[in-house]
């Protein structure tokens, strides 16, 4: 029966004709799945006027792309994308699919997950597959420690799991690479849908935008208080950075939700990170370690975040940051030859 | 309007340790406490009942019998009855498998009171999985809206809600058709404070327990572990990255020294 499915899916989530970073990962980590295991790698594409994006999903990786391009797949919705897909994956049978940890990608992966009668992983960090079995191994980190849990679905069919976005690598695209295109036809019909996006809004005004910052300052629960916090935000205007933090941070309502880096919040991959009275337990790791160049500050020597970082500073924040600040403005002052921001 | 809300207890994942030579979960480390968005997701239940001045909120919760409390809490907050499923062929449980008892629960409580609304909140913080909502939607063959940030309208008589759904770069404005599940984000309401006839009726509340036998209808294969088709293969610490060279000195040659470091990395800065 599980000899059926054979085969590695990625669910190609597009936005207003534009595909997700995260599904041109997928299409990475999901190239080396489908090259260990000797079998195609396919993109499931679904929306309006979307099928020139198969190209593009090619070029990436994929050896064939499924496309549904259908009024009614417009904009997404679970009823209608769900459908698509289980219709899909019941007459194809991929042995492995990975869809995006985003909104919608979760969304979809579970109600697909519960229809098919199969496991699924969330939030995956890293993917690996034990070719003789043809397992997939999908790793996520775990209660809350510095601990990792591989997830493994025996014997159901297919494997799903959603990957965080910014985690696994893209490949270079080649535009040369060829693939096949499949078009499927679709039944859905308008009115028969229960949900209705009745508008779109951007927030155009949303000032933090950690997922694109090049400098992120972030701090954590060993700033103390409220009060003392306000130091990661002078030290991030000082030097023109964008101001992160840890749950406990968040959950402690110094920082908005919207500014958390870590599993729970945003992964980021800016060129500088200072992680600052942070002591780096895994789900912050996750959502940080792939910054460029990560300054860790903090009073116990033994904290975790010292691993990861590039360079360490043992140290009382309280003391250390507002020497940073004056040296930063110094330097700032005297203009040219030190020019942060 | 009957709400039914889904409600889960969980360790206070702020507070629990990890037992460094075994790896595992010392879960008396850690207080158990009402899942933060489960109560965000009645505190939501109890906005409609008084906005549509008329309702029932009840609440639903899987696991052992100490998840009485969370029910209790529920109480406090402003939900009006409680179900515990408690039994042990739940036990062990995966997303699939939790998903089913609990459709079954909700199918069994809609037998006596037709359920209008489900609530969740968008994850449990000790998995994070926000897979349960969809699954128990999928389930019952209603709409699922996740990841909602707020609920702007509930119109009764045509039996349709007006919701507003978080997106990666802002929100989306859903109608949706009743009977629907919601699961809902921390922002969508805040916590109010408790009136003192809740902690007094919360206090003296029994919840209805049920055991697998109280369920119609249960496929016993599609229960605990033997219905979760995803198993943890092996818990491991993560590979050490590279790095970790530390700063050597007093704070202050510390500090002249990553504005040394940083000098050199300009570019990064620059780096637009």
């Amino acid at each position: 029966m599980m000899d059926e499915y054979r085969g590695v899916w990625v669910f190609i989530e597009q936005n207003d004709g534009k595909i997700e970073g995260v599904s041109l990962e997928l299409l990475g980590a999901g190239r080396k799945l489908a090259d260990k295991l000797e079998v195609p790698l396919s993109g499931v594409l679904l929306g309006y006027e979307i099928k020139s994006l198969s190209r593009e999903v090619i070029a990436y990786g994929a050896d064939q792309v499924y496309v549904i391009d259908h009024e009614v797949m417009k904009d997404y919705r679970t009823e209608s994308y769900m459908k698509a897909v289980i219709n899909l994956a019941e007459k194809y049978k991929p042995e492995i699919f990975l869809y995006g940890a985003t909104s919608n990608g979760k969304d979809l992966a579970s109600a697909v997950a519960t229809d098919l009668s199969t496991g699924l992983t969330a939030d995956t960090t890293m993917l690996d597959v034990e070719v003789e079995k043809r397992l997939l191994e999908a790793s996520r980190p775990a209660f809350g420690g510095n601990i990792m849990a591989t997830i493994l679905c025996k014997k159901h069919r297919p494997q799903m799991a959603t990957v965080r976005p910014k985690v696994m690598k893209a490949m270079d695209p080649d535009p040369d690479r060829h693939g096949e295109v499949i078009e499927e036809p679709i039944t859905l019909k308008e009115d028969e849908m229960r949900t209705k996006v009745i508008k779109i809004v951007k927030d155009v005004t949303k000032k933090v935008n950690l997922a694109e910052a090049h400098v992120v300052v972030a701090g954590g629960k060993g700033m103390g208080d409220l009060q003392n916090f306000q130091l990661i935000h002078e030290l991030a205007d000082t030097i023109g950075a964008t101001v992160g933090g840890t749950r406990d941070v968040v959950e402690a309502g110094w920082l908005p939700h919207e500014q958390q880096v870590g599993q729970t919040g945003e992964t980021i991959t800016p060129k500088i990170y200072f992680a600052i009275g942070i002591s780096g337990a895994i789900q912050h790791v996750v959502g940080m370690k792939n910054s460029e160049f990560i300054i860790a500050i903090n009073k116990d020597p033994q904290a975790p975040i010292f691993d990861v970082a590039t360079y360490g500073i043992v140290g009382d924040a309280l003391e250390i940051v507002p020497k940073l600040i004056k040296e930063f403005k110094e330097a700032r002052e005297r203009g040219g030859e030190m020019s942060y921001v | 309007m009957h709400i039914v809300v889904c409600v889960k207890q969980v360790p206070d994942t702020k507070i629990i340790k990890i037992n460094p030579k075994t790896n595992t979960l010392d879960r008396r480390s850690a207080p158990a406490i009402l899942n933060p968005y489960d109560a965000h997701a009645v505190q939501e239940a109890v906005k409609i009942k008084k906005a549509l001045g008329n309702g029932t909120i009840s609440v639903l919760s899987m696991g052992p019998p100490q998840a009485v409390a969370v029910i209790k809490k529920s109480i406090e907050i402003g939900a009006d009855r409680g179900f515990l499923i408690s039994d042990r062929a739940f036990a062990g449980a995966d997303t699939l498998a939790t998903s089913y008892a609990l459709s079954k629960a909700l199918e069994r409580i809609s037998k006596d009171m037709p359920v209008d609304l489900v609530i969740c909140g968008k994850h449990a913080i000790d998995g994070d999985t926000g897979q349960v909502g969809p699954g128990i939607a999928r389930r019952l063959d209603i709409p699922p809206v996740t990841n909602v940030i707020e609920v702007a309208e509930v119109n009764e008589s045509e039996k349709t809600i007006l919701i507003k759904r978080k997106i990666t770069d802002g929100y989306e404005l859903i109608q949706a058709q009743i009977p629907c599940l919601l699961t809902v984000e921390k922002e969508i309401n805040s916590i109010e404070y408790s009136p003192m006839p809740n902690m007094i009726k919360a206090a003296r509340y029994e919840p209805v327990i049920w055991s697998v036998n109280d369920l119609e209808e249960v496929d016993r294969t599609q229960l605990g572990l033997k219905g979760s088709p995803t198993i943890v293969g092996k818990m491991f610490t993560p590979p050490k990255p590279e790095g970790g060279k530390r700063l050597e000195g007093n704070a202050d040659e510390q500090i002249q020294q990553l504005i040394e470091l940083l000098n050199d990395k300009k570019e990064l800065f620059a780096g637009k």
